[in-house]
């Protein structure tokens, strides 16, 4: 009923491959991209902006990057937090040695260093798989995370061994430090944020894409076929290190303003990966939902359980325990779905599009 | 070329030199890789029998140390306290193996992982509610635990043993022995390694896999609660201990998945030759702080020549 596509005919090849092939779909996603370029930016206070939409952002991109190699390519990784520093690293070097340069252009350059150290971890993967690859993306996680506190020469031998972001300029406007406006950062990594996701999904629907969903089926039946495993495999390490890389480099530049290691610590590369989990294993979509729940249910539990718990019972509860409350749902929803929805939230708001369809009818 | 020196010369010349920090440094690793062996143990334990690569264990040897010292902090004694430990991690057990393993019996392996991953979580955050975060001193004296330390002069110099390393090697030593003695002569045992060989043949002839899980999850967690009691004596029982108890992957991959006498040669290697890297190379070439991630390397080389470990069951792959 609601969701119908009767009567839409598709009538080229480009038609049928488009990413939004349904008018509906088309519709929502400028109407999402309305809301998150024009009301958001109007309506929003600063608060909301810098503690709300820009990590989820920020997070977003980095779910998707580590479901390019876990959702599409098959591939755990335990060390995307780290991959996220590189990139922040990379970035905060860049723009010390060159100053005038776009700073919206170093983030995505600083995206490439991180996919090179990506595809160095990446390489123990042609040879093993599965549980084995989760203890070589730890190594590559501890690994760096000694490197960033190791060599000084990375934080620019500041006496706090933390970067702090300088204020640099895109296109005349100042876009980071402490003067930037948390709108402007909000634009900007919303615009990442939607090019990135526009790049990903053309790349996972085109031949590298494909190749990594036969390598994630069967490996031994794709390299059969005649898919190169170290092509395929490499080249998902390398997109989704660059993904993390660029969401890191973001995470600090324009949310954060300053960063050590704690904020790269596997702590991140967990929370990334139950993002990837619940939003849905191989699905882009389940990247956004991931992220918004993963850090906008916490968000909400700190501010509602609280002033509940005082209000119900005479316990009294701080912000610390509410964390840990919400710590404790979060591993429970990800235990409840892997059983019940094991393809996460971006199969049920599937199944929810099928009801729309056929309602107010079964089937 | 000085490199070269520090890198094959100057540590064995201090080596030579100071016979006496070598040894020191060897016993300090020993000991380290003892109780890597024993959380490595945990693991293989877990993946002989379901095939669950059970992330949950590091966090499993925090919560039970810390259940034991949060139940004798009720006013338990320390022995009764052990044993409602015992209770707390066979209530674990069959919690996990109900509601989580059960229902996801089939799935692929990496589901399961994902699956622990969610109890691991849920572990350290319900731990933190129930017990507190802050590190709590363990109750070695109340358990009958030595605490001094004696020395022995060697080459001009002393080694320190502090008595209670030796009691963990030993305790160690008895507890793997005693699973091995449980793994080879009883009838569970045996229940255990046909599961572990197969999981439908040993269906078929009337093994229950439930039951079976609850005991080799029940075992994990007392093997958890030795090591957690044995590394907490040495410093305390804290959070940061579940990050330690990470390095046991690297043990497995050294020794292998499935191989009982891997985990244990695996955390050896490890716990020595972190300790002596550290010393001796890492602390003067690359800064020291080595030790957080060579295990981790060393794993990763290893893995490129010798995916299976040490000892593990070479995999065949058919389609």
């Amino acid at each position: 009923m609601f969701y119908r596509e009767a009567g839409q005919f598709k009538t080229t090849y480009a038609a049928d491959s488009a990413h939004f092939p349904i008018f509906q779909d088309k519709a929502f996603i400028w109407l999402y991209l309305a809301i998150g370029f024009i009301a958001v930016p109007l309506f929003a206070d600063d608060f909301f902006l810098g503690a709300i939409m820009i990590p989820f952002l920020v997070f977003t991109l980095a779910a998707m990057g580590l479901n390019i190699l876990t959702g599409f390519t098959g591939q755990i990784s335990l060390g995307s937090g780290a991959f996220m520093g590189v990139g922040a690293y990379a970035c905060y070097k860049m723009t010390l040695a060159f100053p005038e340069v776009n700073i919206i252009l170093l983030i995505f350059l600083s995206g490439f260093f991180s996919a090179a150290v990506g595809v160095f971890f990446g390489l123990p993967s042609l040879r093993i798989k599965g549980f084995y690859l989760v203890v070589t993306t730890l190594a590559a996680q501890f690994f760096l995370e000694w490197a960033f506190i190791r060599i000084p020469w990375l934080y620019n031998y500041n006496d706090s061994g933390a970067i702090e972001v300088p204020q640099r300029e895109a296109f005349g406007i100042i876009v980071t430090g402490a003067n930037a406006s948390p709108v402007t950062q909000y634009l900007v990594c919303l615009a990442i944020v939607v090019v990135m996701t526009w790049i990903a999904s053309n790349i996972i629907s085109g031949r590298i894409g494909r190749s990594w969903m036969m390598i994630r089926d069967m490996d031994i039946a794709a390299e059969l076929m005649g898919v190169r495993p170290l092509y395929a495999k490499l080249s998902s390490f390398a997109v989704s290190s660059f993904y993390c890389g660029v969401a890191g480099a973001m995470m600090v530049f324009l949310w954060l303003g300053a960063a050590e290691v704690e904020s790269f610590d596997y702590n991140h590369s967990f929370e990334i990966l139950f993002m990837v989990i619940l939003g849905g294993l191989g699905s882009l979509l389940g990247c956004f939902l991931g992220a918004a729940i993963i850090w906008i249910l916490p968000v909400i539990i700190r501010a509602v359980l609280p002033p509940t718990v005082d209000f119900i019972t005479p316990f009294t509860i701080n912000s610390a325990q509410a964390d840990l409350v919400s710590d404790i749902i979060i591993g429970t929803m990800i235990v409840v779905f892997l059983i019940m929805e094991p393809l996460g939230l971006a199969r049920l708001w599937a199944i929810v599009k099928q009801k729309l369809r056929v309602w107010p009818f079964p089937y | 070329m000085e490199l070269l020196r520090q890198i094959f010369w100057e540590p064995f010349e201090t080596m030579y030199a100071l016979p006496d920090l070598l040894l020191q440094t060897l016993w300090e690793g020993f000991v380290s890789g003892t109780l890597y062996s024993l959380i490595a143990l945990g693991f293989v334990l877990i993946f002989k029998a379901s095939g669950v690569f059970n992330f949950a264990q590091g966090i499993m040897v925090v919560f039970a140390a810390l259940a034991l010292v949060g139940i004798h902090a009720l006013g338990v004694p320390p022995y009764l306290a052990l044993l409602l430990t015992l209770g707390v991690m066979a209530l674990l057990a069959i919690t996990v193996v109900r509601v989580v393993l059960k229902p996801l019996v089939n799935q692929p392996d990496i589901i399961l992982f994902m699956s622990t991953i969610g109890v691991t979580f849920i572990l350290i955050a319900g731990g933190q509610l129930i017990f507190g975060g802050e590190p709590k001193a363990m109750i070695t004296e109340e358990l009958g635990l030595p605490t001094g330390a004696s020395d022995w002069e060697v080459g001009g110099g002393l080694v320190i043993f502090q008595h209670i390393d030796i009691a963990a090697a030993i305790i160690a030593v008895i507890l793997i022995a005693g699973l091995a003695i449980f793994f080879n002569k009883t009838k569970v045992g045996r229940a255990l390694r046909a599961v572990a060989d197969d999981h439908q043949a040993a269906l078929s002839v009337g093994i229950s896999l439930e039951y079976i899980w609850v005991v080799v999850w029940f075992a994990a967690g007392v093997v958890a609660l030795t090591a957690g009691i044995l590394w907490a004596a040495k410093s305390d029982v804290s959070f940061a201990l579940q990050v330690i108890a990470l390095k046991a992957l690297p043990v497995l991959v050294l020794g292998g998945f499935t191989s009982i006498p891997g985990a244990i040669i695996g955390g050896l290697i490890i716990g020595i030759g972190e300790k002596l890297f550290d010393l001796y190379w890492g602390a003067p070439i690359l800064g020291g702080g080595t030790e957080s991630w060579f295990a981790f390397i060393i794993a990763l080389i290893f893995l490129l020549y010798r995916p299976e470990g040490l000892f593990g069951e070479k995999l065949i792959e058919r389609i």
